[in-house]
């Protein structure tokens, strides 16, 4: 059966707290996952007391200040710190996104900071994206084509064309998506999840690729693509404002039009 | 997800891609979508008509109501209501059962009883149908 609680060795307990300096005028608690490894202990929450008035306005940079000025074995991704490169995902206030397009203001009390949900946790807030990545590679993101490309150039598109990738070519990979997806939780050692799904479309739906019919093919499984049950989580919890849903709704609509 | 030592029991050697790829592709589950997606539709017809008629008929009695279902339209519409229902329900719980239970062998049991038993209650309520609509 689908697991509902958590196993034994991973409830989280109650963990140590870091006071705010003194004089601390706004003053912002953050709950932060930690676990590690090496320690053979249940994972805990943390508190570190944030004094708002001498941190950035993100919540990622109050975590480069956690790790910076209070406690250096914070463990947590980061890069661009301008949500482009999709490191920082992970749950805050109860929703997958970045940490560094996530104010601090849009959390009222305190924040608490999760990894990405039903993901293997490596160590703090890093999860496992092996499987992700896999499934990534499985769909074969890349253009196919049998025709040579043009020799004085590249395989040219028309405007129409073009903008049939948009709202798809922005996806960072992230993985806020499949990580808040239900089915994903429950299947998603079968189940594709809308991140790769909606990667696998921007293939499909390209007008230079030859591959449609073979990508389809490869996705035509009661778990693959059909898990999906419009449950809207991955449209609702994008930070980059995509929509997977409506990738895999489209897919689901080229299958059956095939078939007619 | 290996996540253990290769020397522990349990422990997955085969590569992410490998185990993602697994079986590969069923090639189906399009004409399941479509089936739910068909019968949801019909219900909705059928369902509205089927409870419009009860209403008309309320306080009536059992004989009034044989009657009724034995009109030839009647009986027509109802099974056309038994088929898209119990269709419906089967795909659905299947895809209830696919959700939640991992273990094959229990997952293979599970939506053949369901299935089972539904096809016996839809055989059923057809005689039943068909009884009224012969006996008019």
């Amino acid at each position: 059966m689908a697991n509902f609680s958590l196993p034994a060795n991973s409830r989280v307990t109650a963990g140590r707290k870091h006071k705010a300096p003194a004089g601390a005028k706004r003053v912002m608690p953050f709950h932060i996952y930690r676990w590690s490894p090496d320690e053979g202990q249940n994972p805990r929450y943390d508190t570190y007391e944030i004094d708002l008035d001498t941190c950035g306005p993100m919540v990622l940079d109050a975590l480069i200040k956690i790790k910076n000025e209070i406690d250096s074995t914070l463990t947590f991704r980061r890069s661009c710190r301008e949500g482009i490169c999709g490191s920082c995902a992970m749950n805050i206030d109860g929703t997958n996104t970045l940490a560094c397009l996530k104010p601090i203001a849009e959390v009222k009390e305190a924040v608490r900071i999760t990894p990405l949900p039903h993901l293997p946790v490596v160590k703090d807030l890093v999860p496992s994206l092996e499987q992700v990545y896999a499934q990534y590679r499985s769909i074969e993101p890349w253009l196919k084509a049998e025709s040579p490309a043009p020799p004085d150039g590249e395989r040219l598109q028309s405007k129409e064309e073009r903008a049939k990738l948009d709202g798809m070519w922005e996806c960072i990979l992230c993985f806020c998506c499949s990580t808040a997806c239900p089915s994903y939780w429950w299947n998603g050692d079968r189940y594709l999840g809308p991140a790769v799904l909606l990667a696998s479309y921007r293939w499909i739906a390209d007008s230079r690729d030859e591959a449609t019919g073979e990508r389809l093919d490869a996705l035509e499984d009661p778990f693959r693509l059909y898990r999906c049950h419009t449950i809207m989580n991955c449209t609702e919890t994008c930070p980059k404002g995509l929509n997977p849903a409506r990738a895999i709704g489209r897919i689901k609509q080229m299958i059956a039009e095939r078939k007619a | 997800m290996a996540m253990k030592e290769m020397t522990e029991p349990g422990a997955i050697m085969r590569s992410e891609l490998g185990r993602v790829r697994g079986l590969g592709t069923a090639r189906s589950g399009a004409g399941h979508w479509w089936a739910q997606r068909l019968t949801a539709a019909a219900l909705v017809p059928l369902a509205v008509w089927f409870v419009l008629s009860l209403l008309a008929h309320l306080g009536a009695n059992g004989v009034a109501m044989a009657h009724w279902a034995g009109r030839p339209w009647n009986s027509v519409l109802l099974l056309a209501l038994l088929i898209a229902l119990f269709r419906h329900l089967a795909l659905g719980l299947q895809v209830v059962i696919e959700d939640y239970v991992h273990d094959e062998g229990a997952k293979l049991v599970g939506v053949s009883v369901m299935k089972g038993v539904l096809v016996l209650l839809w055989l059923a309520a057809v005689v039943a149908v068909l009884k009224l609509a012969f006996a008019a």
